[in-house]
C-alpha cells in the first residue's frame, strides 16, 4: 500500500506564485482526477511533486509512504515508485527506449525484469496497439502526439510504479490512442493496484479512466473535491462557476 | 613569432621537380598565417613553431585493397612518378601555406576506381606517427572514374607521448556518376598536431561523403570543401568532434555550388569537456549559375563543463535566387528537459548524462561510410567521456 500525499505545497516558478496551498492525497488502487481550466496550476503540480528543475517549492511538503521527498533527486523519487508521464514527452535523440528502459530498471535493482525487458516490451506494446517499430526509435523522435502518449503508457506499464501522476494524458492523441492508453492505466490500478492522479483539462479523459475522486483545480488551490458527479458538474456548467476568490 | 626557412620546407630528398620546386618557391612566398586572418580566427596558429619539425614519413599500412582497386604509393623519397599521376597534380595548388608544404613533401597514396567498377571493401589507410618532432605530409587522392565506388577510411595515429605536427590532404575527385565515401579518423595523442584539408570536387550526378571522426590531438584542424561542380551532383559532410583536457578541433568547412540543381548536406557535431575547446566556422557558398539547387548545414555543440569553450559561425553566400538553403547552429549545455525524462524514468543522472551525449553522436555515427566502425567509434566516445567517471 503506497501513498502520496501533498500537504499546503505552495510553488514558485521565477517571481511567479502557482500554488497556494494544494491539499491531495492519493492511495494504490485510487485513481483521482485533478480538473482545472489553462493556467490553474495543474503541470506546475505534476512537475513539482517529480522535482523537475526550475520550479521552487516555498512551503509545504510531498509525502511519499510516509517519507517527506522534496529533497530527493527526481531519479530518486522515481526509483521509489513514483512516475509522471507527461504531456509533452521530450524527444531525446538517438536515445532507445530500450536503453533508457534498461537502465531505468538497473536503478530499480529489477534484474528479473531486465532480462524479459525484450518480451516485456513485445507484449506491452501489443496490448496498447503501438506498433513494434517504434520500439527500436530514439525516444519520442518522429512519433505522432498519440504514440507518444501510447511510448509514455508502455514505459509505465513496464516500469510498474506504484503511484503515478499522468500530466494530461489526453492531449494531443485521438480516440483510439486515448482510449488504448487510458484502458490500460485502468487495468493497472485494478491488477497492479497501482495509484493514479489523472491531470486533465476535459472529462472526455474520465469516461475511460474512471476516477473515485475527483479535485478542482483554479488559481493554485483545490476548490472543490468530490465523487465522480463532479466532473459531469464540471461539463455542464463549467469551470466559471468554480472561479471564485 | 615561428618563421618559415626554405631548410625547414625543403624535404630531405624532394624531387617530383616541377610539382614541388613549385609548391616550395610558393610557400616561401607565403606570410605564416595568423590569427588576424578570419580562416584562423580563433585558431593557435601562433603556438606552432614549424623550425622545430623535421619531416619525416610517417609509417603507413594500406589493407582492404582488392582486385579492382589500384593503389599507389609515391614515397616523399620518390624522385618520378608514373605518368599518368603526374597528371593528377599538373595544376595542383595548395591554396594556403599548409597545402603547399604538403605538396613539396608530400608522401602520396592514389586510390583508383575505373569506369563502372564497384569496390566492395573499403580500403583502410593508417598513418602510424612515433616519431618525436616529426612533421608529415601524407596525401590521399581518392580518383574515381565513371560510374564507380569507392570507399575510403584514413586513421591518423600517434601516442600521447610523441611531439609530432600531421599535415594531410584529402584529393577526392568524383567522376560523372561516381560514388566516393571517405572517412577520416583522428586518434592522435595528446602531443600531436594537426592541421589538414579536404577537398572533393563532384561531376555530374556524383555522390560524395567526406565524414571525419576527431578525439585526438593536441589542435587538430580540418578544412573540408566540397565542390559541386557537375550538374546534380551530391555530397555530404559529416563530423563528429570531442575534445577533452586541454585539447581544442577546429573546422572550417565550404559547400561550394558550381553547378545547377546540386546538393549538399553538412552535420557537424562536437562536444567539448574540460577546458577543451572547440570551433566551427562554414559557408555555403552558391554561384549565380547554381540554379535550382540545394544546401543545408548543421552545427550542433554540446559544452560538457563550465570551463569548456565551442564556437560556432555558420555563413551564406548566395548568388541566385531560386534555391533551397537552410543553416542551424547551437552551442550549449546538455538538454535540460531531455535530462529530467530521463531522471524521471528513474535513471541516475550521471548515466543520464551519458546516454544523452552518445544519442547526440548516434546521429553521426549512423552515417559513416563504414557501419561496421560505428560500434569501436562509439565505445571511444564512451571511454572519453568524463562524466560519471570523474565526478
Amino acid at each position: 500500500m503506497s501513498t502520496l500525499e501533498i500537504i499546503d505545497l505552495h510553488a514558485s516558478v521565477g517571481d511567479t506564485r502557482i500554488l497556494h496551498g494544494v491539499n491531495l492525497a492519493v492511495s494504490s488502487g485510487e485513481v483521482h482526477a485533478v480538473m482545472g481550466p489553462n493556467g490553474a496550476g495543474k503541470s506546475t503540480l505534476s512537475a513539482v511533486v517529480m522535482g523537475k528543475p526550475g520550479y521552487e517549492v516555498t512551503a509545504g511538503s510531498i509525502l511519499f509512504d510516509g517519507r517527506e521527498i522534496l529533497g530527493l533527486p527526481t531519479w530518486q523519487r522515481a526509483t521509489a515508485g513514483l512516475h509522471l508521464v507527461m504531456q509533452y514527452p521530450t524527444e531525446v535523440p538517438g536515445v532507445l527506449l530500450k536503453d533508457v528502459l534498461s537502465e531505468a530498471l538497473k536503478g530499480r535493482g529489477g534484474d528479473g525484469d531486465l532480462g524479459r525487458l525484450d518480451t516485456l516490451l513485445r507484449t506491452e506494446a501489443t496490448r496498447i496497439n503501438f506498433e513494434e517499430r517504434f520500439l527500436d526509435r530514439p525516444l519520442n523522435v518522429d512519433l505522432s502526439g498519440g504514440e507518444k502518449k501510447r511510448n509514455e503508457t508502455l514505459q509505465l506499464s513496464i516500469l510498474k510504479p506504484t503511484i503515478a501522476i499522468l500530466d494530461e494524458l489526453d492531449s494531443g492523441l485521438d480516440v483510439d490512442a486515448l482510449r488504448d492508453c487510458a484502458r490500460r492505466v485502468m487495468d493497472a490500478t485494478r491488477e497492479e493496484g497501482l495509484g493514479a492522479l489523472v491531470i486533465t483539462h476535459y472529462s472526455r479523459l474520465l469516461e475511460e479512466l474512471k476516477p473515485s475522486r475527483v479535485h478542482i483545480l483554479v488559481k493554485g488551490r483545490i476548490v472543490e473535491t468530490g465523487g465522480p458527479e463532479l466532473a459531469d458538474v464540471l461539463e455542464r456548467d463549467g469551470y466559471e462557476a468554480f472561479k471564485r476568490d | 613569432m615561428p618563421v618559415l626557412t626554405p631548410d625547414t620546407a625543403r624535404s630531405p630528398s624532394s624531387t617530383w621537380p616541377q610539382v614541388r620546386e613549385a609548391a616550395l618557391a610558393r610557400a616561401t612566398a607565403l606570410p605564416f598565417p595568423t590569427a588576424d586572418e578570419e580562416i584562423w580566427r580563433y585558431s593557435r596558429i601562433a603556438e606552432l613553431d614549424l623550425a622545430s619539425f623535421r619531416p619525416v614519413a610517417s609509417v603507413t599500412s594500406i589493407s582492404g585493397v582488392t582486385d579492382p582497386v589500384r593503389v599507389t604509393h609515391v614515397p616523399a623519397s620518390a624522385t618520378s612518378v608514373d605518368a599518368s599521376l603526374a597528371g593528377l597534380f599538373e595544376s595542383t595548388h595548395g591554396n594556403d601555406l599548409f597545402g603547399e608544404l604538403n605538396l613539396v613533401h608530400m608522401d602520396v597514396i592514389v586510390v583508383s576506381v575505373a569506369r563502372n567498377v564497384v569496390a566492395s571493401e573499403p580500403v583502410v589507410i593508417t598513418h602510424t606517427i612515433d616519431d618525436g618532432g616529426a612533421m608529415c605530409f601524407p596525401r590521399l587522392v581518392i580518383d574515381a572514374a565513371e560510374n564507380s565506388e569507392v570507399t575510403v577510411v584514413e586513421r591518423f595515429v600517434s601516442s600521447d607521448d610523441v611531439r609530432s605536427l600531421v599535415v594531410p590532404v584529402l584529393d577526392a575527385r568524383t567522376a560523372q556518376a561516381a560514388r566516393v565515401r571517405y572517412l577520416g579518423i583522428n586518434e592522435l595523442g595528446t602531443g600531436s598536431w594537426l592541421i589538414g584539408q579536404h577537398q572533393s570536387v563532384g561531376q555530374r550526378d556524383s555522390d560524395t561523403l567526406l565524414a571525419t571522426v576527431a578525439l585526438g590531438g593536441d589542435y587538430a584542424r580540418v578544412s573540408t570543401s566540397a565542390r559541386l561542380e557537375g550538374q546534380g551532383s551530391n555530397t555530404r559532410q559529416v563530423a563528429l568532434y570531442f575534445a577533452g583536457g586541454t585539447q581544442m578541433h577546429d573546422f572550417r568547412t565550404l559547400q561550394e555550388h558550381a553547378a545547377p540543381r546540386t546538393t549538399s548536406d553538412l552535420l557537424f557535431k562536437g562536444a567539448v569537456q574540460e577546458s577543451a575547446k572547440s570551433v566551427y566556422t562554414g559557408l555555403i557558398k552558391i554561384h549565380k549559375n547554381a540554379k535550382g539547387s540545394a544546401a543545408f548545414q548543421t552545427n550542433r555543440n554540446l559544452t560538457l563543463s563550465q570551463g569548456a569553450w565551442a564556437e560556432s559561425v555558420p555563413n551564406l553566400e548566395i548568388e541566385t535566387n531560386d534555391v533551397k538553403c537552410s543553416h542551424a547552429s547551437t552551442v550549449g549545455p546538455i538538454d535540460e528537459d531531455q535530462l529530467f525524462y530521463l531522471e524521471s524514468r528513474g535513471v541516475n543522472p550521471d548515466v543520464a548524462q551519458r546516454l544523452v551525449v552518445l544519442g547526440f553522436f548516434d546521429e553521426v555515427l549512423a552515417q559513416l561510410p563504414v557501419g561496421d566502425l560505428a560500434a569501436p567509434l562509439r565505445r571511444q566516445v564512451a571511454a572519453k567521456l568524463s562524466i560519471g567517471i570523474a565526478s
